[in-house]
């Protein structure tokens, strides 16, 4: 899977008008056309694109990603591993936020079915999945870090300041909380549908009939059951989060491989976002499987092969 | 009987809420259970027999479901007599699994699919009876081996999923006797499974009863199983008990119309030698259950009674004794 995805950023990428060299040489003091082709014929721009991605991909398969193209002598490998934890951090951390509050508003929801506080969370969740990314970043940024200066407006760590915990939580809240609006929507929405689904069921009416307490009917009997759509739901949603990281990431300049990417596609420089999207995809399939694990731990009928 | 009932159910309403409106699902409901007696409540689909074993337990679905009148005296284990119908919440949640038990009909959705079948039976051991989590897991595997279980240690470590049919049901009555309860509600508990199986589950049902001296009522709509299982019966139509009795007289001479009905509709028992001998096909109750939101007055069986007059439709007739404790609705019960 991830070949192919690697293989299709590769063939779009060189289907996209641009040229490295073009956005490298400084437009103040061009380049002669001949020192323009040396060039090309250093970075092996001008072979078949064929040899061009299985001369990568051998190379790839031993770990050695290439060098940048903007960054002369900067190999992708480090570049990518240096951005990969970050990126990590600000999707774990808004995932997290996402689960933890969809899943109780979801709770409370269906528990409280038609009362106002589940009328108050299905609009919240509506107007949640249906506002745009950028708009949600945006006003985000605007009103928490520029008008109400609650949280610091990028970065991850005050340059210059040393680490701490603290700083680092502080840049972190609200692109995280940013980030995790939509998935916390969706999350409510589908935990809601699962739970109501399963207070349906006639396990859970003979939990009643055992002399159950309510609560525990829901945490234990019913709750557990109706998880097991919403870890599915999370698993399919990875790929989605990951693009809103990168949207995140540059909107509050987070040094991470959306940033990296970003700036990589702005500039064609080719061996970084073929490295950092295999590293993309590698993190994506690793999180499905963790999602299956899951999964099967939550659910006995499942057998973990 | 010089006992007093262990269940002693009187006018008993349960309505649901439906469109703003109160539909009533049984009415006027009086039924008695007396310690180690099986008592079969038998009636069509929609009749309100699982509406009854419901409100007993107070299991209606919430703000949906209510029980609007009457009192369910009910003698717990302590000895004690309450009416179930005034009782709160939470006192109820320990009537619940303690004192009365239930059996549900599907075994394949009434268990829970994510914890294992020891798990489940050990609950209300230790919800009720405040044993220990290892004290409970040592009960449920001896009452798996009661309900006649092969292998009961390694089936109580399963998931139900990993469990026969026959095998969950089992399972559902050793969950159902954990605490010891005076009076089981099994609601048409072998209507799902094999007919071998069912035979199986009807006899393990009737010894542990009898071992337990536990009362039960028994929902069906399969008048074999209550000849087989039931000392006495009741017959409900469209929400009403219609007539009820011993099950041997109401058998022998049924004194409604509907259970008459009932009885010819059955192969093997009433009639049905007899007409096949005459070569009439067996006759089923023509007409369909009327609807309870829009119920006929007077005797609601009138529209598919064959004896039915005009005086039958102007009151609804009362609970009327037939002799020997038989109690029939129907105001021509002499002429059948
Ligand atoms: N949750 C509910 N909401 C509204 N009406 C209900 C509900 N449950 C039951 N009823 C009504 O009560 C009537 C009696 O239902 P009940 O389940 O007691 O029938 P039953 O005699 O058990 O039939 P069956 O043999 O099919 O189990 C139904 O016809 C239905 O109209
Ligand atoms: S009361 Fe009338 S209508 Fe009802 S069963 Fe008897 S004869 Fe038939
Ligand atoms: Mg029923």
């Amino acid at each position: 899977m991830v070949l192919a995805l690697s293989v299709l950023v590769f063939i779009l990428l060189r289907l996209a008008p641009g040229d490295p060299i073009d956005a490298y040489v400084n437009p103040a003091s061009p380049l002669s056309p001949d020192a323009m082709q040396a060039l090309r014929d250093r970075l092996g721009l001008d072979a078949p694109l064929p040899v061009q991605y299985f001369g990568w991909l051998r190379a790839a398969v031993t770990g050695d990603l290439g060098f940048s193209i903007q960054r002369v002598g900067v190999p992708v490998l480090p570049l990518v591993l240096e951005r990969i934890g970050p990126t990590l951090l600000l999707m774990a951390a808004g995932l997290a936020i996402a689960i933890v509050v969809g899943i109780t508003a979801g709770i409370i929801s269906a528990v409280r079915r038609n009362s106002p506080t589940d009328i108050g969370f299905s609009v919240l969740a509506f107007v949640g999945i249906s506002s745009p990314a950028f708009l949600t970043a945006l006003l985000g940024l605007y009103f928490f870090s520029v008008q109400l200066r609650w949280a610091p407006s990028g970065g991850m760590l005050t340059p210059g300041a040393g680490f701490s915990l603290g700083d680092l939580l502080a840049h972190l809240v609200l692109p995280a909380c940013l980030l995790s609006i939509g998935h916390a929507a969706l999350i409510m929405r589908y935990m809601r549908a699962s739970l109501l689904e399963v207070l349906n069921q006639d396990y859970v009416r003979t939990a009643r009939a055992k002399g159950v307490r309510e609560f525990f009917v829901i945490v234990k009997h019913a709750v557990r059951n109706a998880l097991l759509p919403v870890i599915t739901l999370i698993g399919s949603t990875i790929g989605i989060a990951v693009g809103g990281a990168i949207f995140i990431e540059s909107v509050f300049n987070w040094p991470g491989m959306g940033l990296l990417l970003v700036n990589a596609v702005e500039t064609r420089d080719y061996p970084v976002i073929m490295g950092a999207t295999l590293v993309i995809g590698a993190t994506v399939i690793v999180v499905n499987l963790l999602t299956d694990i899951t999964y099967a731990a939550v659910d006995p009928r499942i057998q973990v092969a | 009987m010089t006992v007093a009932p262990v269940l002693d159910i009187r006018n008993m309403q349960t309505v649901f809420r439906i469109g703003g409106r109160d539909i009533a699902a049984v009415t006027d409901l009086t039924l008695t259970v007396e310690p180690g007696e099986t008592v079969a409540l038998v009636g069509e689909s929609g009749s309100g027999k699982s509406v009854t074993s419901l409100s007993i337990l107070g299991l209606l679905p919430k703000k949906v479901g209510r029980l609007a009148q009457g009192s369910v005296a009910f003698r717990g284990k302590s000895g004690e007599t309450r009416d179930l119908a005034k009782l709160d919440a939470e006192a109820l949640r320990r009537v619940r699994g303690n004192d009365i038990a239930m059996v549900f009909q599907e075994p394949m959705t009434s268990l829970n699919p994510v914890y294992t079948v020891g798990e489940q039976i050990a609950e209300p051991i230790r919800i009720h009876l405040g044993r220990s989590h290892r004290e409970a897991a040592a009960d449920a595997v001896r009452l798996l081996a009661d309900v006649g279980i092969p292998d009961p240690e390694r089936r109580a470590r399963q998931y139900p999923h990993e469990l026969s049919g026959g095998m969950r049901q089992r399972a559902t009555i050793a969950m159902a006797l954990a605490c010891n309860p005076s009076l089981l509600i099994a609601d048409e508990p072998t209507t799902a499974l094999d007919v071998t199986i069912q035979a199986q589950i009807l006899d393990l049902l009737a010894r542990l009863q009898r071992e337990r001296g536990m009362a039960m009522l028994f929902v069906t709509h399969n008048l074999g199983v209550v000849a087989e299982i039931a000392d006495r019966v009741a017959v409900m139509y469209a929400g009403r008990i219609v007539e009820t009795g011993r099950v041997a007289e109401v058998f022998a001479h049924p004194r409604h119309l509907y259970t008459k009905g009932l009885l010819r509709s059955v192969p093997r028992l009433g009639e049905a030698s007899a007409l096949k001998a005459a070569g009439t096909p067996l006759p089923t109750i023509a007409g369909a259950v009327p609807s309870l939101s829009n119920l006929p007055a007077g005797c609601s069986f009138a529209p598919r009674c064959p004896y039915a007059i005009s005086a039958c439709s102007a009151a609804v007739p009362p609970l009327t004794d037939t002799g020997d404790g038989q109690l029939s609705r129907c105001i021509r019960w002499q002429e059948i």
